[in-house]
């Protein structure tokens, strides 16, 4: 098969896909409390897959059977947890303490639009005047007890509600905007494979929870439950391609933008497998889809824990590259995530007992 | 026009003390204008032109003052230590050359500083004028003094002392020499003490009562080595401010200004320096307000003695203010 | 909420950077000219409206100007780096407020785009986890970098886009209520000064620049020749980084403002005023420069007996500024209710020193 209509073969990332994308990325889902993405998820798959169920952690387990024999069960999973706060006291006149849920750098909370609880109250997180500033203030980083969250007035939340950023998505055309495109590209991505059935091979879609918490637990469980014979995680990862203050060569981009899917080699918690990994770029060129090595170094996906479930998961991260991931607003490209989206399916499609049956 | 610079650079003119560049300025003007007048600040003011139906009362200001030294105590030995008149900068003074407005000369010394690589400030230098003593000084408390730099010209670049804003009063001559006809009445002003605070510009403004403002005058660029980020630099054309340190120039001229330029083609650059102002500044709050902007000339090392220029950025900034000011400025 | 609140809501969504008010000085000259009885606009770009007096006077009717600055603070392009900006500021804007805030870029087209801060490995070695400076944040507008050459500029504007939300208590937040607050004060006011007769002429001026330079409060009053000026702003409202003397209450009332800047006959005569109208203020002490309108318009020409109304309000020169719809109200009412009470015996009461 010439390269052409192998790609033909792939899904495709239409007005449809981006709509639903928007909806997942203005939903809150703060790991924990992923309902309202979860809610989402079940709606969209529950028309297209033979088996559906929420596990005992929350994560959404989705069988898509063969279309033709089942030879191999291919787990693909992409986390539905978002990084956002949480509201741990109460003040005075609708002002709340809160703590941080994932990695967040304190220097992006100033100064911003949130939503709290289940009913998206709005509020604001501000800082002190400029024209009141002490000598020095400018070189420190605001600490995180003395930011609050207001509500304004006699404004009344739960200690313990979750909070997310209020930014809203938006598609600006080659990019798209908004928070928590880290990582519901990956779950939009999911959703749409399953719409698309492997002929020899039941893909086994995990949608999990608590990834932004560290240690995978999510996915562990749903490894555990699915017991594949190989396992990929979808995910984003950072595209860290901006110029250096100094004008000198950025040597630590870690992806960059408009250079396709970012395939795995090794990140600090998953060595990917090798077979798995010649596999990917294979079928790259096979089927003409650009794409890049991500540079080796820190970070994990939810392969951390897949691949150390039972006797071990031959497993690989494929992520789209994003700039600005954990912050309340990031920017990725519309080629990117089509290139993710196909290099997927079609290694998933190619993929066979043979290869996995080498030596690793 | 190089021989115009050279002679209006190498005057002297420290703020306060502007009378030696203002005859210069007067001698290459005075054939030209229709009337001039210098006012109780020193500015002069000259007018070329009355106004037609779609002209407007326009000042353009370029200032003569630069900045110098003033002395502030003669020591035992002799030495002269000094002050600043605007904005000195200690590094670029150590063992450069001054002349007093009495004729004395000097260099500049510094003491021995603890860590050596200190920075200096202005209280660690003093004036070596060849004196042994207080009594044989020559300089006296309250003297001023001014650098000393000779003209320099390197290829297309220009290089003196006080080019720094001399190079935008030979700018304003060679303007009001080359425009044949405008419909507009201009003021021509050769403003003092703006290097201390745009003081000239602010009465010349008042006393002129013009309805547009325009300031030449010398902005920075980022294109040496490890400098501030800046997008102007030398040879790209004249530049058009769009706002500094001190006020945003009013859209509405900075578009007339644009429009101007590719009206007869002229390369500019669009220039935001972050910090310094200009006459601008003065001209744009004086009385009820009026339309101000800036006509920059790139210029590196500023305020030290060798601030460079590039000639074409010079020559453009004469046809570009030609080619404004011959035609009614519309501000929409 | 507040009748006022569609139109304040407007406004804040309205571009209108310091010496660049166009936008926003067309929407409130809409609303204004039912209002009032002539309008122009100066040669720096404030607007005046004046609302002529009733009453019979021999030589010149005596007149207040009432000052409401409509500029915004904002940022400017200085360069573009691999289609990344570079910016500068336009009024007073704390960096640490900056990363990952929406904006708007204002370049040959309107483009939308966030506020970003690099990787701490592109930054310099020394800054690590300190605030990032100004120089060294970025613009992204995700688009390619050829587009963005082509679409924007060294000075082009760069607006706040995070939408006006209204919170509890009566309360808005968002951009540039700082100082759009006061310009809707100023409109309640006219409002209800269409349906009382005033002797005295009213000029409402919606001023430029004061972020900058105070272009327009050094300029109008040297149009208008007014008696007697107010310069209406924002000040600090206590909550999270303000609790010492220099905040007051949010939504307790406005303040009336105490210090070199003000005329003391004028401060007496607006804080009596608010009492006798049970409405809850504040005595606010400026040791130093007001930082209004007042400070220049108190020095044009023969100068001015001026006076300060404040508008409390959390967080100022963020995108989330808080203001207080009640607070907002009070003003306007308590405006209108002293412009109405202006006869031909009040310049008497200007005095030092009692009399």
């Amino acid at each position: 098969m010439d390269n052409e209509s192998l790609l033909n073969l792939a899904p495709m990332i239409g007005a449809e896909q981006i709509a639903l994308l928007e909806r997942l990325s203005n939903a809150c889902g703060i790991s924990g409390d992923e309902g309202e993405v979860r809610t989402i998820i079940l709606e969209q798959v529950k028309p297209t897959v033979d088996e559906v169920r929420v596990d005992a952690l929350g994560n959404v387990l989705a069988v898509r059977k063969a279309r033709k024999e089942t030879r191999l069960r291919l787990m693909v999973a992409a986390h539905m947890d978002e990084i956002g706060l949480i509201l741990v006291e109460e003040e005075e006149g609708g002002l709340y303490r809160f703590e941080k849920i994932g990695g967040i750098d304190n220097r992006t909370l100033v100064g911003k639009m949130v939503l709290v609880g289940k009913d998206h109250l709005p509020g604001v997180i501000g800082a002190r005047p400029i024209h009141l500033q002490e000598e020095g203030d400018d070189e420190r980083a605001i600490p995180i007890d003395s930011l609050k969250i207001d509500l304004g007035p006699g404004g009344k939340a739960k200690v313990g509600d979750r909070v997310a950023f209020a930014t809203r998505f938006q598609n600006l055309g080659v990019s798209l905007m908004g928070k928590a495109l880290d990582n519901r590209l990956g779950v939009a991505a999911l959703i749409e494979l399953l719409k698309h059935p492997l002929e020899y091979a039941d893909l086994c879609a995990a949608f999990t929870v608590q990834e932004e918490l560290g240690g995978a637990r999510g996915a562990r469980v749903a490894a555990h439950a699915f017991n594949p014979n190989a396992a990929f995680a979808l995910d984003c990862t950072p595209a860290n391609d901006l110029p250096s203050w100094d004008g000198s060569e950025n040597v630590t981009y870690n992806t960059r933008l408009d250079a396709g899917a970012a395939v795995y080699v090794a990140d600090r918690g998953t060595l990917s497998d090798p077979r798995l990994v010649q596999h990917v770029l294979d079928t790259a060129s096979a089927a003409g889809i650009f794409c890049q090595v991500r540079q080796p170094g820190g970070g994990s996906t939810d392969a951390a824990s897949i691949h150390r479930v039972r006797a071990g998961i031959p497993s690989l991260s494929i992520s789209t590259p994003g700039r600005y991931l954990h912050t309340p607003v990031s920017i990725v490209r519309l080629a990117d995530w089509q290139s993710t989206l196909a290099l997927v399916y079609l290694s998933l499609q190619r993929l066979t007992p043979d290869v996995l049956g080498q030596p690793r | 026009m190089k021989t115009l610079i050279e002679k209006l650079t190498q005057a002297f003119g420290p703020s306060g003390y502007e009378k030696e560049v203002r005859q210069v300025a007067l001698d290459a003007i005075k054939d030209h204008v229709d009337e001039w007048r210098i006012d109780a600040l020193g500015n002069l003011i000259a007018r070329k032109g009355t106004k037609a139906r779609d002209g407007a009362r326009i000042m353009l200001s370029a200032h003569i003052d630069e900045i110098g030294i003033i002395a502030t105590h003669i020591d035992e030995k002799g030495f002269v230590r000094f002050t600043n008149i605007g904005g000195v900068r200690p590094d670029n003074c150590i063992a450069g050359r001054v002349r007093f407005l009495n004729g004395a000369r000097g260099v500049i010394g510094v003491e021995r500083l603890e860590p050596r690589d200190k920075v200096p400030s202005l209280e660690n230098l003093f004036v070596d004028v060849g004196a042994t003593s207080r009594a044989d000084c020559p300089v006296k408390v309250g003297e001023v003094a001014g650098f000393e730099r000779p003209f320099l010209e390197l290829g297309t670049r220009l290089v003196s002392k006080a080019m720094d804003d001399r190079i935008a009063a030979a700018i304003l001559v060679e303007t009001l020499k080359n425009l044949t006809s405008s419909p507009h009445e201009l003021y021509f002003v050769f403003s003092t003490q703006e290097e201390v605070g745009l003081r000239g510009a602010t009465t010349a403004a008042y006393g002129i009562d013009p309805e547009i403002g325009i300031s030449v005058d010398v902005t920075a660029t980022g294109d040496t080595p490890k400098s501030s980020k800046m997008e102007v630099g030398l040879g790209k054309g004249a530049a058009i401010k769009v706002r500094d340190g001190g006020m945003l120039s009013d859209p509405r001229l900075v578009q007339a200004m644009i429009d101007a330029a590719e009206r007869v083609s002229l390369p500019y650059q669009l220039e935001v320096l972050e910090g310094g102002t200009t006459d601008a500044r003065a001209m744009q709050i004086s009385r009820s307000g009026m339309p101000a902007g800036c006509v920059s000339i790139p210029c590196r090392y500023l305020h030290s003695p060798s601030e460079m220029v590039d000639y074409q950025d010079v020559q453009g900034a004469v046809s570009l203010l030609v080619e404004l000011l011959s035609q009614p400025i519309r501000l929409g | 909420m507040s009748e006022i609140t569609p139109f304040l809501k407007k406004l804040l969504t309205l571009p209108g950077l310091s010496a660049y008010e166009d936008p926003v000085r067309e929407a409130i000259a809409t609303e204004w000219r039912p209002l009032v009885d002539e309008l122009s606009v100066s040669r720096v770009g404030s607007l005046h409206g004046v609302r002529r007096g009733r009453g019979t006077w021999e030589g010149k009717r005596p007149g207040i100007l009432i000052a409401t600055h409509m500029d915004a603070i904002g940022l400017m392009v200085t360069g573009v780096v691999d289609g990344l900006l570079r910016v500068t500021e336009v009024g007073g804007v704390d960096p640490r407020v900056l990363p990952y805030q929406p904006v708007t870029i204002h370049g040959r087209r309107d483009l939308p785009g966030v506020i970003v801060q690099p990787p701490e490995s592109l930054l310099p070695s020394n800054t690590r986890g300190k605030p990032v400076r100004l120089q060294h944040l970025l613009v992204d507008t995700g688009l390619l970098p050829e587009e963005v050459h082509e679409l924007v500029r060294v000075g082009d504007l760069i607006s706040f886009a995070t939408q006006p939300v209204e919170l509890a208590g009566e309360t808005l937040a968002g951009h540039t209520l700082d100082n759009r607050a006061s310009v809707a004060a100023l409109t309640i006011c006219l409002q209800e000064l269409k349906r009382t007769a005033h002797p005295w002429d009213v000029w409402a001026v919606a001023t430029v620049q004061e972020e900058e330079t105070y272009a327009g409060g050094y300029t109008s009053p040297v149009d208008i020749h007014p008696d007697l000026a107010i310069a209406v702003d924002v000040t600090f409202a206590k909550g999270p980084g303000v609790s010492d003397y220099r905040g007051f209450p949010l939504g307790k009332g406005f303040t009336v403002g105490y210090g070199a800047n003000v005329h003391t006959a004028m401060f007496t005569a607006l804080k009596d005023l608010a009492d006798e109208m049970d409405l809850p203020n504040h005595v606010e002490v400026m040791p130093n420069q007001s930082g209004t309108d007042a400070y220049p318009m108190q020095v044009v020409e023969e100068g001015i007996p001026t006076a300060i109304i404040g508008i409390p309000l959390r967080y100022m020169h963020t995108p989330v500024e808080t203001v207080s719809l009640k607070d907002i109200n009070r003003v306007g009412r308590l405006l209108a209710e002293f412009i109405s009470r202006l006869d031909d015996h009040f310049m008497e009461k200007i005095c030092w020193d009692g009399k």
